[in-house]
């Protein structure tokens, strides 16, 4: 019993850093139908700098501080230099821009920082709950992790509901031409989207690192998770794609738990395949309700 | 007040406008008709700058906009309201207006204005566009480019697939903001007989060109015009 709760809760945190890595492929993929695949290297970039930060500051919410503005900074220039010239070439090329890139900060960071893994202090201890006596796994860091994800995806929310700046991001996601014609910077939002994309990819590299460790390739797991996570919850939609990762999150979890972390990696993928196989368009597709 | 001086315009390898040269008063409607493929729509998103002349010039309020950008050309008070009812289904109704003001909020018309003109829309202002009626649709994109209030208004088939009640209703509303508003209106129809019915001048396209520039009154008097291009 006791470890069933320890995996639903470690599922619980996992699923917050799925949903924050979702959360930004479905934001740039809404915006210009293009899937990040160097998503995950970018948030790798942003936790060396944060590493880099802390290590020379010695606090924690410089270091986080950092992570965010270099995430920022990162989606802004990578939408103006990079995919911008290639916006109205066939879709592919996007997508090959996106791995190209990829390919380059993996080797980028493994030039400068190199391959050896290294620690990533978590913001608050890793030591369980005691519970009642009961001893738990899940640690004050967990709940940083889960209310930090809540935190940013309820921001989002907020800003895309309720702000005009929202109200013309989604514009320019859904019609391009026609928020053109309504006097939208068009070219403008997508950069704001990438940029917010980017700041919601680093919150996950700082909020996971502690347990993955930083290196290089060492946030391919989770980019290849919140890719699940993303298209579980149909691609378009923000509030599907935090589902989605919390569903993830759990199945994953118990699979680690009851068959072996060797199998996590496999029953992502074996997750995907067969939603796409039952599911094409996700558990909340609101791409039929675009086509009315 | 808008100029179209031999613009001519490619789309891919067809030549879709040759030499056209309009010319539109504020107070004024003038009605672009013509088949299927006679360039009208491109002639509207060649105005509008979304896509670009081969040559020619666009001058609106004496400024050329030729090579401006479409944000800015609507800025400057040119509003195009495009075919197939360009509302954003996923946002709501009141949305939709709003997102027509973003840009001069100073200035912009409240969504109440709106109502006042549309009141239908009011029924419906927390609902995705997508709920609308075919004619809401068409009131809701023609309100929207009037928040901004805008000093021309390009509009590209506002009648197509509604009932001919609505789209009489329409065209009278049309002529109406014209009219009250002293708007600019350059409008493009296959619906010959309805545009003509509230235009003051009727300009014919065939393949790109311009064959007839005239009153409603002469084109309809036409016989052989009506018969080739108008089909009525």
């Amino acid at each position: 019993m006791t470890n069933f709760i320890d995996l639903t809760l470690s599922g619980v945190t996992s699923g917050a850093v799925y949903a924050a890595v979702a959360l930004a492929l479905v934001l740039i993929w809404r915006a210009t139908r293009i899937i990040n695949f160097a998503q995950g290297a970018m948030l790798m970039l942003t936790t060396y700098i944060a590493s880099a930060v802390i290590t020379s500051t010695g606090s924690y919410v410089i270091g986080f501080g950092a992570a965010l503005a270099s995430g920022l900074l990162l989606g802004a220039l990578v939408e103006r230099v990079l995919i911008r010239p290639v916006e109205n070439a066939p879709e592919l090329t996007a997508v090959i821009v996106a791995l190209g890139l990829y390919t380059v900060l993996i080797s980028l960071a493994g030039m400068v920082w190199g391959a050896t893994p290294r620690a990533f202090p978590p913001a608050f201890s890793i030591r369980g709950y005691d519970i009642g006596g009961t001893h738990v796994l899940f640690a004050p860091n967990d709940t940083f992790i889960v209310l930090v994800v809540v935190a940013i995806a309820g921001i989002l929310a907020l800003l895309f509901r309720f702000t005009s700046l929202g109200l013309q991001l989604r514009a320019a996601a859904f019609n391009s031409e026609v928020a053109q014609l309504l006097g939208v910077r068009v070219g403008r939002m997508f950069t704001v989207g990438w940029a917010l994309a980017a700041l919601t990819g680093a919150v996950a590299g700082v909020l996971v690192a502690p347990s993955v460790f930083l290196a290089p390739n060492n946030f391919d797991p989770i980019m290849i998770s919140g890719f699940v996570a993303a298209v579980l919850g149909g691609l378009d939609s923000p509030p599907g794609a935090v589902v989605g990762a919390m569903l993830l999150g759990l199945a994953l979890s118990y699979v680690g738990g009851y068959a072996g972390t060797a199998l996590v990696p496999i029953a992502a993928l074996v997750v995907l395949v067969v939603v796409l196989m039952v599911r094409p368009t996700g558990l909340f597709p609101t791409t039929s309700e675009r086509r009315v | 007040m808008l100029r179209l001086d031999g613009l001519t315009t490619d789309y891919g390898a067809v030549r879709a406008l040759v030499g056209v040269s309009i010319s539109v008063e504020p107070g004024s409607v003038t009605a672009v008709l013509g088949a299927n493929g006679a360039g009208k729509t491109t002639l509207l998103r060649t105005i509008s700058g979304l896509v670009r002349p081969a040559a020619g010039t666009v001058s609106f309020e004496g400024l050329d906009i030729t090579r401006a950008r479409v944000e800015d050309i609507v800025r400057r008070g040119l509003a195009h309201v495009p075919e197939g009812r360009g509302v954003i289904g996923e946002l709501t109704v009141e949305e939709n207006l709003r997102l027509g003001g973003l840009h001069n909020r100073a200035t912009a018309a409240k969504p109440a204005e709106i109502y006042a003109m549309f009141p239908r829309l009011e029924d419906r202002r927390t609902q995705p566009a997508t709920r609308l009626s075919g004619g809401e649709r068409q009131m809701l994109s023609i309100g929207r480019a009037l928040v901004a209030r805008p000093k021309a208004l390009l509009l590209d088939e506002p009648s197509l697939g509604l009932a001919p009640r609505i789209v009489a209703q329409i065209m009278s509303l049309i002529r109406h903001f014209a009219d009250s508003l002293g708007l600019a209106v350059l409008l493009v129809e296959q619906n010959a007989a309805s545009a003509l019915s509230i235009a003051h001048r009727g300009v014919v396209l065939n393949l790109g060109r311009v064959v007839a520039d005239q009153s409603p009154e002469r084109l309809l008097g036409d016989e052989q015009l009506r018969h080739h291009y108008l089909g009525f």
